[in-house]
Parts: C-alpha cells; sequence; structure tokens
C-alpha cells in the first residue's frame, strides 16, 4: 500500500521509496528511510498535502510525492 | 576570523547569528542567487568574528543556484572570498540524528566545526537528556549547548570558536565508493574531491549540472557508469549514503543520548491537533488572515496619514519661505512629495513584516501553507504564496517583498509577477470616483457595490490565470519538491522579529526609495514644462499674483487647468488620443491616466487640475469632478457627445483594475528579482493587458447599452 492511500491515524513501515531521485534523496537527509514506522496524523482540507509523522520528525508532503512510498501496514 | 553558520532551518541558526550580531549585520550580494545571505560582526571578549549565516540545508546536496551558493561558500570557490575558518554547525538537541547528517558532510570540508547544541530545553521537555561532554568525545569535535533564542552559551562558545583547531575526521564510506571516488578525481584533478564525491550521491543536482557542463558528456558518461556500478540491489547511492551516515551517527551518540522508553507527546502535538484540523484549522486560520490583512488596512492608515499631514506640512513651509519658481516646485511637489510617497510605505511594510516574522518564529507559518497549498496548486503555485497574494490586496509593495518566503525560485517569480494584479487599495479612489458619478444615480441600489466587487473579482479571477500560463511557458520546470518540515510551535523570538522588520524597512527605503523618487520627479516635470503661457509669461507668477490679489478661486483652477493642459504631458495626452478612443477616453482621460503610471492615486488628482478644479485631494474632489464628468464633452464642445458613458467608466475602471500603475511596485519587483527584465515584463504584459480589457470592455459595452 502506498503512502498516499493511507487514511489518518494509520501506520506502517517503509519498504521502499521510489520516485524522483531528487525527491527520494529528500527523504534520506529529512530521516526517512526503509524499515522506519510512519503514522499518517491528518490531511489538509482540500485533501491534500497530508501529515506525517515517524519519531521526532513531522512531514508534510503532496499525495503526488507520497505515492512513491511503500509501506507495509500495521495492524 | 571567519566563521560560517550551518544547520537545517528550524534549528535556530538565524536566532543564534541575530543574538551574535545583533545590528552589525548586512546581506552580502552574490551574482545569479536570489537567497540572502547575511554577513555579521561578532564581538565577544576583545575579539572580532566575521559571521556568515549560510541559507538553512538538510545536507550539501545542491539542486539550484541558490542552494548551491552555500556549498561554494563553504569549499572557498566563492569568488573573493576565503573558506571559513571556522564552522559552527547548529543543531537541534531534540532531533539531533537528523540534523547529524548535514554535520557529517561537514566534516569532509577539512574544517576546524563546533557544533552548537541548540534548543537543549526543548529536548529536556520531551525528556532526552543529553551527555553533553561524552557526545563531543563520541563525535570527535567540540559541542556547546546553547539556547539562542535565551542568548545562552554565547561566551562558552566564543571560547570554543577561539581555541577551534581540530580538524574533525570524516566518516568511511564502504571501499566501492572510495574507488569511484578515486577514479573520478584523477579524471578531474582540478576539482575538489568533496564534489566528485558528491557527484555519485546527488543526481541531477546543481553541482552536475556544472560539471557536465564545463567537462562534456564524456565526463557524464563516466559519472553515470560509475553511479550504475554502485547500484546496490537497485536502490541508489543516496541511500548508501543516507544508510552510511545514519548508522555511523547512532553508534556514535548512543552512549552520549538518552531518550525516554515512548515519545512524550509535545505541546506542538496538541496544538497541531486543533490547528490542523480540517475544520477547526481552517476556522483558525481564516481569522488570522483577516486580522493581518485588516492590520493594513486600517492600523497603517492613521499612521499614512500622519505621513502626509507632515508632508503637507513641509511642503506649505517651503512655499512660504521660498519664491515660486521652478526650484520651489521641484522641491514641493517633486522632492517632498516624492519622497513622501516613498515613507508613506513604511507602516505597511513594518505591520505586514512584524506580523510574518511573528507567524514563521512561531512555527505557524509552515501549517499556514500547508493549508492553502491545494487551493494555489490550481494555479500552478503553493501554499507559501497565499499570503503574499493575500497582502497584495492591500499592497502589492509588501505583498512582493513577503514573497521570500516562496522557496522555490520559479514559483516566488510567478508570484511576484501576479501580484500586481491584485487589486490593491490605491486603486479605490478611482473605483470610487466613477463608480459615485455614473453607476448610483439611475441604477438599482445593488450597481456601486457590484461593480466593486467585479472589479475586484476581475484581479482574483486574471491572476491565477496568469500564474498558470507562466508556469506553463515562460517559468517551465520540474514540479518543485514541497516535502516540508513542519517545527515546533515556540514562543516568536522578539528580537529577530524586530531585526526582521528593520531589515526589511531598510531594503526597501535603500532600494526600492531611490527608483521611486526619481519617477516623481520625472512625472512633476512632465506636468510643469513648459511652466510659461504663449506670451512668455510664467504661469506660476500669474497664479501667485492672482492668490495675493485674492481672485476668484475658479479663476485660479481655471489658468492652473489651462497650464497643466499644455504641458508635456497634456501634448502627449493629445498626441495618443487616436490610440486611446477605442477604449472611449478622451485625450484628457489619457493624459490623466498616462500621469497615474508613476503612482494610480495621482489619477484623481491630474482629472481635477485638468477639469479646472484646482490641486485638491482626492476626496475632495470626487463630488466636484464627478459633476464635470458629467457634463464633459468631446472636443469641449457643448453640443458634443458625451465624453463619460457607463461603458466608457467602465472601461477606465477595467485597464486601472489591470494595469500596473505603480512605480514602487515596479521598483520592489526589480529589487526583489535583482533585473530589470522582469519589472519591465510585468510593465509591458499588463499595460497591454488593461489596454485589451478596456478595450473590449468598452467595445462590447457600448453596443449593448
Amino acid at each position: 500500500m502506498t503512502l498516499d492511500r493511507l487514511k489518518p491515524g494509520c501506520r506502517g513501515r517503509i519498504l521502499s521509496m521510489t520516485g524522483d531521485p531528487s525527491l527520494v534523496q529528500r527523504f534520506y537527509e529529512l530521516g526517512l528511510m526503509e524499515g522506519l514506522d510512519v503514522e499518517v496524523v491528518a490531511v489538509a482540507p482540500f485533501g491534500d498535502p497530508m501529515q506525517i509523522r515517524s519519531g521526532s520528525l513531522r512531514l508534510s508532503l503532496r499525495k503526488a510525492e507520497a505515492a512513491g512510498i511503500e509501506l507495509s501496514i500495521s495492524v | 576570523m571567519t566563521v560560517a553558520l550551518v544547520g537545517n532551518p528550524n534549528a535556530g541558526k538565524t536566532t543564534l547569528f541575530n543574538a551574535l550580531s545583533g545590528l552589525r549585520q548586512r546581506v552580502g550580494n552574490y551574482p545569479g542567487v536570489t537567497v540572502e545571505i547575511h554577513k555579521g560582526i561578532w564581538r565577544c571578549a576583545n575579539t572580532e568574528f566575521h559571521l556568515i549565516d549560510l541559507p538553512g540545508a538538510y545536507s550539501m546536496a545542491a539542486r539550484s543556484p541558490d542552494e548551491q551558493v552555500a556549498v561554494d561558500l563553504l569549499l572557498g570557490n566563492t569568488a573573493g572570498e576565503a573558506a571559513p575558518d571556522v564552522i559552527i554547525a547548529v543543531v537541534d538537541a531534540s532531533h539531533l540524528e537528523r540534523h547529524l547528517y548535514l554535520v557529517t558532510q561537514l566534516f569532509e570540508l577539512g574544517r576546524p566545526i563546533i557544533i552548537a547544541l541548540n534548543m537543549i530545553d526543548v529536548a529536556k521537555q520531551q525528556d532526552i537528556h543529553i551527555d553533553v561532554d561524552r557526545l563531543a568525545q563520541r563525535l570527535g569535535v567540540p559541542v556547546v549547548s546553547t539556547q539562542a533564542n535565551k542568548r545562552l552559551g554565547i561566551d562558552a562558545l566564543a571560547k570554543a570558536v577561539c581555541g577551534a583547531s581540530r580538524i574533525p575526521k570524516p566518516i568511511e564510506f564502504p571501499a566501492p565508493i572510495e574507488q569511484e571516488t578515486r577514479a573520478l578525481s584523477e579524471y578531474l584533478p582540478k576539482e575538489s574531491s568533496v564534489l566528485i564525491r558528491r557527484l555519485l550521491f546527488d543526481i541531477d543536482g546543481q553541482n552536475e549540472r556544472q560539471l557536465v557542463q564545463k567537462h562534456g558528456s564524456s565526463f557524464s558518461d563516466r559519472l553515470r557508469d560509475a553511479r550504475e556500478r554502485l547500484k546496490d540491489h537497485g536502490r541508489l547511492a543516496s541511500a548508501l549514503e543516507a544508510r552510511t551516515r545514519y548508522s555511523w551517527i547512532r553508534q556514535a551518540i548512543e552512549p552520549a543520548v538518552k531518550h525516554p522508553p515512548t515519545p512524550v507527546p509535545t505541546a506542538t502535538d496538541r496544538i497541531d491537533r486543533v490547528l490542523t484540523h480540517k475544520v477547526w484549522g481552517t476556522v483558525v486560520f481564516i481569522i488570522i488572515m483577516a486580522l493581518v490583512f485588516q492590520s493594513i488596512f486600517t492600523a497603517a492608515i492613521p499612521l499614512m496619514n500622519s505621513i502626509k499631514a507632515g508632508q503637507e506640512w513641509l511642503t506649505t513651509i517651503v512655499r512660504q519661505h521660498l519664491e515660486p519658481g521652478p526650484l520651489t516646485s521641484l522641491l514641493a511637489d517633486g522632492v517632498i512629495a516624492g519622497v513622501g510617497s516613498v515613507i508613506v510605505f513604511l507602516p505597511q511594510i513594518l505591520i505586514l513584516f512584524g506580523f510574518l516574522a511573528i507567524l514563521e518564529d512561531c512555527g505557524y507559518m509552515a501549517r499556514a501553507a500547508v493549508l492553502m497549498d491545494k487551493v494555489m496548486s490550481k494555479a500552478g503555485l503553493s501554499g507559501r504564496s497565499f499570503i503574499p497574494m493575500l497582502s497584495s490586496v492591500a499592497c502589492a509593495v509588501p505583498g512582493i517583498m513577503a514573497t521570500r518566503v516562496i522557496e522555490h525560485r520559479r514559483d516566488r517569480l510567478t508570484t511576484i509577477l501576479v501580484a500586481p494584479l491584485m487589486s490593491c487599495s490605491a486603486r479605490l479612489p478611482v473605483y470610487t470616483l466613477l463608480i459615485a458619478a455614473f453607476l448610483t444615480v439611475g441604477h438599482p441600489w445593488w450597481m456601486p457595490g457590484l461593480t466593486l466587487l467585479a472589479m475586484y473579482m476581475i484581479g482574483f479571477i486574471v491572476a491565477p490565470v496568469v500564474a498558470w500560463s507562466l508556469k506553463r511557458t515562460l517559468l517551465r520546470g520540474p514540479t518543485p519538491i514541497f516535502v516540508m518540515e513542519m517545527p515546533h510551535y515556540q514562543w516568536p523570538n522578539w528580537r529577530s522579529v524586530i531585526l526582521r522588520m528593520l531589515d526589511r524597512a531598510k531594503a526597501f527605503l535603500v532600494r526600492a526609495g531611490t527608483v521611486i523618487l526619481a519617477s516623481m520627479i520625472i512625472v512633476w516635470a512632465l506636468l510643469y514644462f513648459p511652466a510659461t503661457d504663449e506670451n512668455g509669461v510664467s504661469y506660476e507668477l500669474q497664479i501667485s499674483q492672482m492668490q495675493a490679489n485674492d481672485s476668484a478661486q475658479h479663476e485660479i483652477d481655471a489658468l492652473n487647468g489651462a497650464w497643466r493642459r499644455q504641458s508635456v504631458l497634456g501634448r502627449v495626452g493629445r498626441w495618443i488620443e487616436p490610440a486611446v478612443e477605442p477604449l472611449g477616453w478622451d485625450w484628457k482621460i489619457g493624459m490623466a491616466a498616462l500621469a497615474s503610471f508613476p503612482a494610480r492615486e495621482v489619477f484623481v488628482g491630474v482629472m481635477g487640475q485638468i477639469y479646472n478644479l484646482g490641486q485638491k485631494e482626492a476626496d475632495e474632489l470626487t463630488e466636484p469632478l464627478g459633476q464635470a464628468f458629467q457634463s464633459a464633452r468631446w472636443n469641449d464642445a457643448t453640443d458634443g457627445r458625451p465624453v463619460f458613458t457607463v461603458p466608457v467608466a467602465l472601461s477606465l475602471m477595467v485597464f486601472f483594475a489591470l494595469c500596473c500603475q505603480c512605480v514602487s511596485t515596479l521598483a520592489v519587483i526589480r529589487r526583489e528579482t535583482g533585473s530589470w527584465g522582469w519589472p519591465v515584463f510585468t510593465f509591458v504584459y499588463m499595460t497591454a493587458l488593461a489596454y485589451f480589457g478596456a478595450l473590449l470592455v468598452y467595445q462590447i459595452g457600448s453596443r449593448m447599452i
């Protein structure tokens, strides 16, 4: 399941990150990596962008960017 | 000694810079970049350090010229500037691991580094405990604990910087990377090995673009092959960099940092639950925006009135004590009016930037940008463009200056270019005059309000359309990355806020002020000369004689009118009459429209003079001018067709809605974009839009009504 499809409150573990090389590199620089747990905190009023949290990191990203992050969902 | 401040955005780097240098700062000039690099002097215990505040960055991977300038400065590649002697790496103690990522990259620069461990108080609140000495020992770099907003730790920092000599040891990378770096370095011996190593990691970066341009396709082939070889299970080398750095960081800091077993819920999380809530978040946002907007409109007005009053007082004094003549008029109507028209913007600029600084500092800006992102992206922009556009509805000058907050160059430029379309308050006197004269009597009660709304809406609709077109044509490019970190909420640092306000005000006064003053003087000259009538007698002399003789005011005003009508501007107005006739205008309207190119509000005043109502303020003129308009006839023939009809009034209003008649705006565009080309472009495209808009409205309107 890709990150852009997740609803607020859902959690998952990052399996892979694909997309534009600069975008993926920015994810790494911010501390997102394969194996890390992320949680969707909120989605903005018009449906985009979304806010996620991983540890102490709070990020907001557009769904188009989140679509490259593949997760395995925790129950 | 030169000291560079480096660190992630939101690490408190600029707060530290302000705490160290205070007012002793200025902006450095670097060609080809729009990002501002602040330099300052830090005096501490008999030593003077030259500080340079580099833009916040997550890593040395530069993707644009703006990001590259920081890397070049650190490497000493910038012309005329040596590499810094010492680097202070500012790090947020509550995000230690992530902030150290950049720091490990800095290790490779071969310069002494001091880590300023900032925001220790925030870390304590989250139950994170750091043993500073152990950390320093594990990292191999001195670490000084600081709280920039309370100015704690500054002395210890100074001591550490003075005694800085140890060059940290770079992290070791897996052998394949070292091999490829060596091979490429041998191929390009003149380039720094730091940059070569980064090339392997940073795909499509600014660095790569520059080097490929310099060394051609054989180099880019080598680079591509090297990156292929480094792919690890299909993952890019940047993944390898991340894993290598983070695992080193983790094992290094583990004995020195104690985390709570489960993360402590922070105040930021609690506040965010409201502020990013679909409903409540939007409500709070609207309230805050309304507050900002309303303050610019209203709180600024008393201050602006005082400035205008002061200007009038000064003008009266000048006229009282000096003989009438060109020099006096230049001083009174040119210089004082010009300087006044610059200073009158200061209240709005100070208020807007005060608010922006507070919102940015406390962390709310990032959330506001997220809220508006979807709406703005329909026009090809991003959430950060919202506040500049909103401010432009009051006045484009501070609005355009506020586009600083937009990181992405093309987005910032697009926002700057459409901001003048957002109906500004200077257009109001024109709307009020024309609506009062032509759309009130004999029209339904809702006509005035509707017309006013329509005029505003024209701007609100055309602006996004133009923005969208620009992003598709001139300013086309790959979609920038919008991933944004949400900072902690914190109390704004008042020192920083005030410094920022003063900095913006100074920037405006110095750069924009001179252009505005110059153009006001030019308009003054165009309306003043020729100053003598057919008999060679000075108009001004005649007017002052008539005033001394207590002549009837309307006779004085008639002479004044005759004078202005035969001035250079009047003659040009008559000359362009054929061009404005399709818009339904006569030469008098054309002349006043021309005169108002430097500043819209001039329109009403100049019209007043042309129609023999003397030199008065706009609000005094509305009624008499409205009446004068109703009896105005083409070519002054008393039985000719009326000049002012509803379609003419509408076409005039539409022209004002779409035209950039504000040299202050153009001056600010020039300052913010660093080139003359963009203000010229703005002027041309908006004048064209205005002309055709007015043409359309008049031609269609006069056939319908």
